[in-house]
């Protein structure tokens, strides 16, 4: 059985909701079958629109949204078959847990003794066996949310949509929520959508991400290509963290260019420059820079130690580099014989290949 | 707390309880404080005035102590046939002391409300007294009018001496003790306040019925609109709370009249010819239209502020869930509203079943209620011990309701705001 790379299909989606501005633009995104995608942006970014679509809560003011091959857009939410877990849980506060997972069921005239077989499944997948005569009050948040995870999934849906899921939780649960979620997927094989504004949720779990901004897909890529490779600043940005100097192309040639600072000049990887004379944003992330690099490494300068933050497994340096006095640097604790003290000046290096020069900002 | 748990100390030495109380002390008067104006108002303006017509509903103290002779003499007297002399001259003292004083008037009220035709033999007695001669009263009294020979008049007298009753009680449900002290049905003619009771608990229930069909959906539209649109609506539903009583049942009188805007409009869309135009006022009808809508806010608050707490994202969890909306609304949405819709029906009855200005004005002879009737014992007969009755028995009409509603739905599900 070959798998549907289409299975979910955006086709020049188009959304505005007072018809001045346009909330998605142009969307057109593929998802495969069994897939766990990520929708990952600012709030304001869209991507809970594009859920809310999927969904069948909203309609697209333009083209078209097919759910394996056929268009939806016409279809009313309840006949979609798409589970769904929203932010705030919305258990239904006056059943019990069971009712609440008996609710998709009933609706769908399933003989109880079938749905009580699935409900025991489904609260068996979230480890609540023995919560089903509870009310949702007397449930912890991490509790309920596993209620929800679980009725999204009771009826054997072949689409869930996880809307901010994990939003209202402490860090703790959250981490290992994301895990719990991310087991059942692998599990089941059902095609997830996620939606979160939490860079960490989706570098976690996702097969893939699709980096919202503006109304539109900024990039659309598994989490280490998002993380190394970033096709735009924005997506730099805002995936992980980000030391950048802002430039101009002075020369292009055999796979790197050279950029032009206000003192001094830097090798980097042309990622999204042409030729000379543009303006470039070039990125490096805080652990491809080295304190005391090999000579093997293209760029060498010397910076100041601002300030130093101990994070317990890590320590962050801030130095004033080249102008930039927001230049972080991670370092491991064990190379602790370093000599990183407030004042001292130190000599930084990384590879060309790892500073990518993107579009200005 | 239980006394085998072991006392904890303070680190000072004083057990904790102790030092709790003495830290609170302080906040407990304030607060107190805070409260005790408002104490003494309900106390003055509630407890007291129901305290005072509770007793006032039950007391006959006034022509107990207008014929203590009187009565005194009749303790021996069995009521078969006419009381013997010591009673008539019992009787004609009391009743000079009455003349001196001034007080006889009263007297042939208060007797009249228990037997008519007292009020004309006792102005006949009045006049006549005055030439009485003394001894043989019996004599006397029975020749000023044949009544006072009638032994049905004195045993009213004597059904009069006790100081507590609950006769208007009995009056208030079309009922009453006869002379043999039998609990009886008035004859059916005059059976009114019957009508009354149960017209008044129909026109509640149906203006109940009809706010909550007209608030649910107003009261949703404010819930989910955007802000805007919902505050004018908002404003739309309490503007007639800014509008005097009195104007607005007015105004529906304008509008209902036979000659009014509704028939006009009916008439004109030919829904009705011009002859034949609908009586909806003084009847029913106005009592039920004005009603509804003066009590429509009581309805559609409780149902907002419920509402408004219920999380769009659940109908939406019903619906992908699989539910078509109808069964997405029935069994998530309208058992959330349950709290409020138990509040609004509960304040709309209660209110509508002692209303009074309304179905006064508009109601005519077939839509008035109970508390109209109360009114006119207050105001005409000036029979203010029937009135606290039919008053007290209301109330505790409303408190039955109450421990009903307690009963069947739970007074911890209610939700006024």
């Amino acid at each position: 059985m070959s798998i549907n790379k289409e299975f979910v299909k955006f086709d020049k989606v188009d959304k505005s909701y007072d018809g001045k501005v346009l909330v998605v633009k142009d969307l057109q995104l593929d998802i495969a079958e069994g897939e766990f995608i990520t929708m990952l942006g600012p709030s304001g970014s869209g991507k809970t629109t594009c859920l809310m679509m999927l969904a069948g809560f909203e309609t697209p003011t333009n083209g078209e949204i097919y759910l394996d091959g056929n268009a939806i857009s016409s279809i009313p939410p309840h006949k979609r078959g798409i589970g769904m877990v929203f932010q705030n849980y919305a258990l239904f506060p006056h059943m019990t847990v069971y009712e609440n997972l008996a609710f998709p069921l009933r609706v769908r005239k399933i003989p109880k003794d079938e749905a009580d077989k699935k409900i025991d499944k489904a609260l068996s997948m979230v480890s609540l066996q023995g919560f089903a005569q509870r009310m949702p009050g007397q449930l912890s948040g991490g509790q309920q949310q596993r209620v929800a995870v679980a009725r999204s999934l009771v009826f054997d849906p072949q689409l869930v949509l996880m809307d901010e899921p994990l939003g209202a939780l402490d860090k703790n649960l959250r981490e290992s929520m994301q895990y719990e979620i991310k087991h059942i997927h692998e599990s089941i094989g059902v095609t997830v959508v996620y939606v979160t504004h939490d860079q960490s949720e989706a570098l976690t779990m996702s097969n893939r991400i699709a980096v919202f901004n503006d109304g539109k897909v900024q990039q659309l890529s598994s989490p280490d290509e998002l993380y190394e490779k970033p096709v735009n600043s924005f997506v730099a940005e805002f995936i992980g963290e980000n030391n950048t100097f802002a430039g101009e192309v002075s020369d292009i040639s055999g796979g790197k260019c050279k950029v032009k600072l206000a003192n001094a000049d830097i090798l980097a990887n042309p990622i999204s420059v042409k030729g000379k004379g543009e303006r470039t944003t070039v990125s490096i992330r805080p652990e491809r820079a080295l304190i005391n690099p090999t000579d093997k490494m293209d760029n060498i300068h010397k910076g100041k130690i601002e300030e130093v933050i101990y994070h317990g497994d890590h320590t962050r340096v801030r130095i004033n580099l080249l102008g930039n006095s927001e230049f972080i640097l991670k370092v491991p604790n064990s190379s602790s014989n370093l000599d990183i003290k407030l004042g001292n000046e130190i000599k930084i290096g990384w590879n060309s290949d790892d500073a990518r020069a993107l579009d200005p900002k | 707390m239980s006394s085998e748990t072991k006392q904890i100390l303070t680190t000072d030495g004083i057990p904790l309880e102790v030092s709790l109380k003495k830290a609170e002390k302080k906040n407990k008067i304030k607060a107190f404080l805070l409260v005790a104006p408002l104490l003494l108002f309900i106390i003055i303006t509630y407890v007291f005035p129901i305290g005072d017509m509770l007793m006032r509903s039950v007391d006959d103290k006034m022509v107990t102590e207008m014929l203590p002779k009187t009565f005194k003499s009749m303790e021996k007297w069995d009521g078969e046939d006419l009381p013997p002399e010591e009673v008539f001259e019992a009787f004609y003292f009391d009743f000079q002391k009455l003349i001196e004083e001034e007080r006889e008037g009263k007297l042939s009220t208060q007797l009249n409300y228990t037997k008519n035709g007292f009020k004309s033999i006792i102005k006949k007695l009045r006049r006549k007294s005055k030439s009485f001669e003394e001894g043989n009263y019996k004599e006397q009294i029975m020749s000023v009018h044949r009544r006072w020979a009638d032994v049905e008049y004195w045993r009213a007298i004597k059904r009069r001496a006790p100081a507590y009753t609950y006769q208007k009680y009995l009056k208030g449900v079309d009922m009453y003790e006869n002379e043999k002290g039998e609990i009886i049905n008035v004859p059916e003619d005059r059976r009114v306040h019957r009508i009354l009771w149960l017209r008044t608990l129909e026109i509640a229930f149906f203006v109940t019925v009809f706010c909550f069909l007209m608030a649910y959906p107003i009261a949703h539209l404010l819930a989910t609109l955007p802000m805007k649109y919902s505050n004018l609506l908002m404003i739309c539903v309490l503007l007639p709370f800014w509008t005097s009583l009195l104007v607005r049942t007015a105004s529906w009188m304008i509008l209902l009249q036979q000659q009014g805007i509704v028939n006009d409009f009916f008439v004109m869309i030919g829904l009705v010819s011009d002859d034949n135009r609908l009586e909806m006022m003084f009847n029913k009808t106005g009592s039920y239209v004005a009603m509804t809508q003066i009590l429509l806010p009581f309805m559609v608050l409780p149902l907002y502020s419920v509402m408004k707490t219920i999380s769009p994202s659940l109908m939406r969890a019903g619906k992908s869930l699989g539910g078509t909306p109808f069964v997405a609304f029935w069994k998530v949405y309208f058992p959330l509203t349950i709290p409020g819709i138990g509040a609004g029906c509960l304040l709309v009855f209660i209110l509508a079943i002692g209303y009074y200005i309304t179905p006064a004005l508009v109601g005519g002879a077939s839509g008035t209620l109970i508390s109209n009737q109360i009114a006119f014992h207050m105001k005409s007969t000036l029979d203010w011990s029937f009135a606290s009755a039919m008053g007290l028995m209301l109330l505790s009409g409303v408190l039955v309701i109450y421990w009903l509603y307690n009963k069947l739905v739970g007074i911890d599900n209610i939700k006024l705001g």
